[in-house]
């Protein structure tokens, strides 16, 4: 059937093309022109190498924790105990690896099975009782801060074997390091830029061979021309620091394997469809308390996941870890464009909702602002983002 | 009699497209003035000028009632001046009172006080005027559609309408519920309050209308008196579409072959009251290439029965068996129900038929995503042209199939709907209502695929609340009441006065 050719779609032209996918690319624009901003404010401190550094890893967990919640918003629920979550797991971690002297790997093993179970015991509530996400994630946001106190006595319990500090500290090894740059590291950046525009190549000629193109040709040059350019610089900038972080290469994994699985799969296309629709999707034959169940014990994984990187960066599980992550998590995905309807919302625009939130933070912070100031800064941006995106849809 | 208003040269324009075009409709005072034409041919948008949700401004034209040149702002105005809109949607809050309800932005009240004695005592007048049997402390939702309708009117005339403007006031309303709605507005003539009707319903049309206007794509075509010479239904419709329709449903002569679909002694109880059979020990088949109707009223279970078949969607405790192809089957869940082979195209396609913010493509796919994907990664080249596909053969109105299915008429958005539980491949489609709220011209079309699906084997029951569009259609008719089966009728003998008698007479066999 693929040879059949459908009938092609109207061509709106370069302008046309740019006004009609302004949401898709704004948020980017939106991101570089903050980069831009401070990267000029702060006389070129936040593209410096060891900041760029920094700045990944300090929003690695953010974002991680942001997959997860993408997919619990475009299900149409919410998730306010992922703080909590990530707190508790830093701290179960701590007490399994300082306390009992347990090895990374198992440890941090049980802690992703761990957070999997707080996940799916909050999203039976939601799926199979129907109880509000908000009350059930806001009784879990107080249960595991709770216990995360009862975990730890109210102290901060540290340090972590080496093994585990590398999760987050450390970096990825290079095979072959001359005049004190690491090709290798570098030559993963490219690889990986080359391989993204390999991709677009091919889905552009699959298009065209049906002849439902509608990107212009030099918008589409253009744009893998910048996305070349932009991974190349950065990938260059942390390689001079110290390497590729860890924890950078995976969360690049999971974004990549959540964009793929929303955009490409049944499971993804089901799950937007719960999201728009919830009792036709039903209807449909999709299995939508199971699906929203699922979203939920994912989200538990990936809030497991950003509590260990968390607690490996700071190398000490501290009853304050994770105090406010769910709301900076959740900033970041309305700001990467996603519905509080549900239905909408993509795995690009909360990772980039995630570094918009990082760079203000980071790019502030040089600045000498106070936290008091960011915080209503913040506030003012998420407010002005959403009412952007409402009033770009009622046009 | 004066004319009670006069709208004259109304254009609007939205961006580039032109919406009315020099549109002039004037109502006389006291007289039933019915507005019909296809879906998007400006009914809603002339509605919404004269009612001032678009303000005086944005639009060209006069508008003259009661006598003056009226400049609306806005619904208040309008609303001040005896001018009321019941939409098709009706605007009532579910968990408020009948009472509260009719009083929401008025109630009587003392400084600042709600009156709860004069809105109970008023509320009952008003009731007692619209027919409306019901204690004013109802809850809008514990009562029926057609009931709730008659709220709404109750409401208008709170507000001493003058001028009551309704929208498909019967598109959700059974025979006797329309019936007794219609009669209402007869009676308001004698009182001298004008009505404007906009209607599908043709036959209800010529029953009470003085004078009906047509519109099509935006135009005044025609304004027809009934009251001097009786009008032809077939006159309006061809005025409404401008080409002659021979037959408002297409010749068919159907091929039954074996028996697909089987139920027996099916029984359903309420969700939320156990032990009130909704369905009633129900035993019904269908066979290849069939087409069957149920008849009943609104209520009678029909769509209750069919929900309960589709992967018990609704109810509890649903007892019967089962058979395909005489084969006994599970349909306990909707995944089975489609794996058995069956499909059900829900009465309310925009709350359970589509995701009105995906395209139509994502739409078409919904319910067999394995039908375009190999191990679980969907083929977006395979997926366009499976969806490209059914846009042409059933001849889906839309730019492209990338358009959101939110923005399509209804009669394109059902056959959205249709595509999806097409491309499921079903050996028996149930279609609840499958006409509903869509103009003659897609009707006609949506009639020419369920032949088609009768003709190609499959077994196709029909709901309806239109007898015409059942005795028009089906080659059997069964009659539905109170949840039991009660009559069934072969097309060669079946007539509305006998689907009517033994919808009255519950158990009277033909």
């Amino acid at each position: 059937m693929s040879d059949v050719t459908v009938t092609p779609i109207a061509r709106p032209g370069q302008r046309g093309f740019i006004k009609a996918n302004l949401r898709q690319y704004g948020m980017l624009l939106s991101l570089f022109a903050i980069m831009l901003f401070f990267e000029v404010a702060t006389n070129g401190t936040l593209l410096r190498p060891l900041n760029l550094t920094n700045l990944v890893l300090q929003n690695s967990y953010i974002a991680i924790m942001a997959l997860g919640m993408l997919l619990v918003i475009v299900t149409g629920h919410i998730d306010l105990s992922v703080g909590s979550v990530a707190g508790f797991i830093g701290a179960l971690a701590a007490v399994m690896m300082v306390q009992y002297q347990m090895p990374f790997v198992p440890a941090a093993i049980l802690c992703l099975v761990a957070g999997g179970l707080i996940g799916a015991a909050q999203g039976y509530w939601v799926a199979y009782f129907k109880i509000p996400a908000f009350i059930v994630t806001l009784a879990g946001m107080l249960v595991f801060r709770g216990l995360m106190l009862a975990v730890l006595s109210g102290q901060s319990v540290g340090p972590f074997p080496v093994a585990f500090q590398r999760l987050s500290s450390g970096f990825l090894p290079d095979l072959s390091e001359v005049g004190g740059f690491r090709w290798s590291s570098m030559l993963l950046g490219v690889l990986l830029a080359l391989a993204l525009v390999a991709v677009n190549v091919r889905n552009r000629r699959r298009r065209e061979q049906h002849g439902v193109e509608a990107e212009p040709f030099g918008f589409f040059v253009a744009k893998n021309l910048l996305m070349l350019a932009a991974i190349c610089g950065l990938t260059y900038l942390i390689v001079s620091h110290r390497g590729l972080p860890n924890v950078l290469v995976i969360m690049a994994v999971l974004i990549a394997l959540y964009a793929f699985v929303t955009t490409r799969t049944t499971v993804g296309r089901q799950i937007y469809a719960v999201g728009g629709n919830e009792k036709a999707a039903k209807l449909s034959g999709i299995g939508t308390e199971r699906l929203t169940f699922l979203t939920f014990v994912n989200m538990g994984v990936l809030a497991a996941l950003a509590g260990l990187i968390f607690a490996a960066r700071l190398n000490t599980a501290t009853p304050k870890a994770g105090v406010g992550f769910e709301l900076d998590t959740i900033a970041a995905c309305f700001i990467g464009g996603a519905s509080a309807y549900g239905g909408v919302g993509q795995v690009t625009g909360a990772i980039i909702g995630a570094f918009i939130m990082g760079v203000m933070n980071n790019g502030m912070s040089i600045l000498g602002i106070g936290i008091d100031y960011q915080q209503v800064i913040k506030g003012l941006v998420l407010l002005g983002a959403v009412c952007a995106d409402v009033y770009n849809q009622k046009r | 009699m004066a004319d009670i208003l006069d709208m004259r040269g109304i254009t609007k324009r939205f961006g580039p497209v032109t919406a009315l075009r020099d549109v002039s409709l004037t109502v006389r005072t006291g007289e039933i003035h019915a507005l019909v034409g296809e879906n998007g041919a400006g009914k809603s948008t002339l509605m919404k000028v004269l009612s001032g949700v678009y303000p005086a401004g944005s639009y060209e034209g006069s508008i003259r009632y009661d006598g003056q040149e009226r400049q609306f702002r806005g619904i208040n105005d309008t609303e001040a001046l005896g001018i009321i809109i019941i939409h098709q949607e009706l605007a009532l809050i579910p968990l408020l009172s009948i009472a509260e309800n009719i009083f929401l932005s008025n109630p009587p009240s003392r400084f600042g006080v709600i009156d709860r004695d004069a809105v109970h005592m008023r509320t009952v007048a008003l009731l007692a005027k619209v027919g409306l049997q019901e204690s004013p402390d109802t809850l809008v939702t514990d009562i029926g559609v057609g009931k709730q309708q008659l709220v709404e009117i109750a409401k208008a005339l709170s507000k001493r309408v003058r001028l009551l403007i309704l929208d498909e006031p019967t598109a959700s309303l059974n025979e006797r519920d329309s019936a007794a709605l219609l009669d209402l507005l007869v009676e308001f003539r004698a009182q001298g309050i004008s009505s404007i009707l906009i209607s599908h319903k043709l036959n209800e049309v010529t029953k009470v209308a003085d004078r009906v206007t047509v519109l099509r794509d935006g135009r005044t075509i025609e304004t027809v008196d009934c009251r001097t010479a009786p009008i032809e239904e077939d006159h309006i419709i061809r005025r409404m579409v401008d080409r002659d329709l021979d037959s408002r449903f297409p010749d068919h002569a159907p091929q039954i072959g074996e028996e697909v679909f089987r139920v027996e002694g099916w029984t359903v109880d309420h969700p939320q009251h156990p032990g009130r059979q909704v369905v009633r020990g129900v035993d019904f088949h269908v066979r290849r290439g069939e087409i069957v109707g149920i008849a009943g009223l609104m209520g009678a279970g029909r769509t209750e029965f069919a929900m309960s078949v589709f992967g018990q969607s609704y109810g509890r405790d649903v007892r019967g068996r089962a058979f395909i192809d005489g084969k006994p089957v599970d349909l306990s869940t909707v995944p089975r129900a489609i794996a058995a082979g069956l499909a059900y195209v829900t009465e309310d396609r925009k709350h359970l038929g589509l995701i009105l913010g995906e395209d139509i493509r994502k739409n078409v796919t919904l319910a067999n995503l394995g039908g375009v994907s190999s191990s679980t990664v969907i083929d977006d080249m395979r997926e366009l042209a499976v969806a490209d596909d059914y846009r042409g053969r059933m001849r889906i109105r839309c730019s492209s199939v990338y358009q959101e299915s939110g923005n399509l008429s209804g009669g394109n958005q059902q056959k959205v709907v249709l595509s999806k539980w097409l491309f499921s491949d079903p050996e028996v489609l149930i279609l609840d209502e499958p006409t509903r709220g869509i103009d003659v011209g897609a009707k006609y079309e949506i009639y020419q695929i369920i032949n088609a699906l009768a003709d190609a084997g499959k077994g196709v029951i029909v709901i309806s609340s239109e007898m015409p569009e059942l005795l028009g259609l089906c080659d059997r008719i069964c009659v539905m009441n109170e949840g039991s089966f009660v009559g069934e009728f072969p097309r060669e003998s079946a007539s509305q006065e006998k689907i009517m008698r033994s919808i009255m007479r519950k158990g009277e066999q033909p």
